[in-house]
């Protein structure tokens, strides 16, 4: 490189964060295992709730209203949602990161994501625990 | 520099001291193949559902506020539009479940080789089928 004068970029990160060895996001590492235990969980769950919800097709809502209120299917059903959730949360938020490269825009875009997933999966919920009790 | 876009390829190091990076090839001047297919896929796949949850959120609280809500959100998966949406939307679930057991493996360190992963690919696509028309045609055995 001839004219690294040139090239050099401000450091932004301190010293302890260097030595700390996090980048940018800080939580990078977690992020990565977050998205792969929340795939592992769902495996099951997903074939579980598929074929359970197939398995109801067509069927009226006491049918429905009276499957949920096992307590069993409410407890898997709040796992499956906090799990896909969470899942999709982190899936989507590298989208948004490998697409949108302006800081604000990007900023903006994560919060409001996240804002829906979190009403989204509230909602989803609060349907289940209103179904089980 | 040998060529303009080397400017962009500088990081640095833990140490603070830039060092000279390759670039990952864009997707314009890269030929398609099966990895990168099959990774965009995934990601597409990935959003589909995403959106496909907002049905999955809907069916839930319908069935919580009552039959007459209930029968309204069935009415809408069960028109034409919303089994169209309930086919792409199962056939996205099941690609990227399939899919996704592949990147577990990978993340594992299983899986590397390209005959091996050219084969994973295609067996991914196959269960995806597989699993879509077992879907269907239970679904439709309760439904009809």
């Amino acid at each position: 490189m001839a004219n690294s004068e040139k090239l050099s970029v401000t450091m932004r990160q301190t010293q302890l964060g260097r030595v700390k060895g996090l980048g940018a996001a800080r939580s990078g590492v977690h992020h990565w295992w977050a998205e792969r235990v929340t795939s592992v969980a769902l495996i099951p769950l997903t074939l579980w709730f598929v074929f359970s919800v197939l398995g109801l097709a067509g069927h009226p809502q006491v049918d429905i209203a009276h499957w949920i209120g096992h307590p069993l299917v409410a407890a898997l059903l709040v796992a499956l949602i906090l799990a896909s959730f969470y899942h999709t949360m982190l899936g989507l938020q590298v989208v948004i990161e490998d697409y949108v490269h302006l800081e604000m825009p990007r900023i903006v875009a994560t919060l409001v994501m996240k804002a829906a997933v979190y009403l989204l999966g509230l909602l989803a919920l609060l349907a289940v625990v209103k179904l089980a009790i | 520099m040998a060529d303009v876009r080397d400017a962009l390829m500088i990081g640095k190091r833990s140490d603070g001291t830039l060092v000279q990076r390759p670039l990952s090839p864009h997707l314009q001047v890269y030929k398609p193949q099966v990895s990168s297919g099959t990774s965009i896929l995934n990601r597409i796949t990935g959003i589909a559902i995403s959106v496909g949850l907002i049905l999955m959120v809907w069916w839930l609280v319908a069935a919580a506020s009552g039959p007459k809500a209930f029968a309204s959100a069935q009415g809408f998966v069960g028109s034409w539009f919303g089994l169209i949406l309930m086919f792409g939307w199962t056939f996205a679930l099941w690609y990227h479940f399939c899919n996704g057991i592949r990147h577990l493996a990978w993340d594992a360190g299983y899986g590397y080789e390209i005959k091996t992963s050219h084969r994973t690919a295609l067996i991914v696509v196959v269960a995806t089928v597989v699993l879509s028309v077992i879907s269907w045609i239970v679904g439709l055995a309760v439904w009809l």
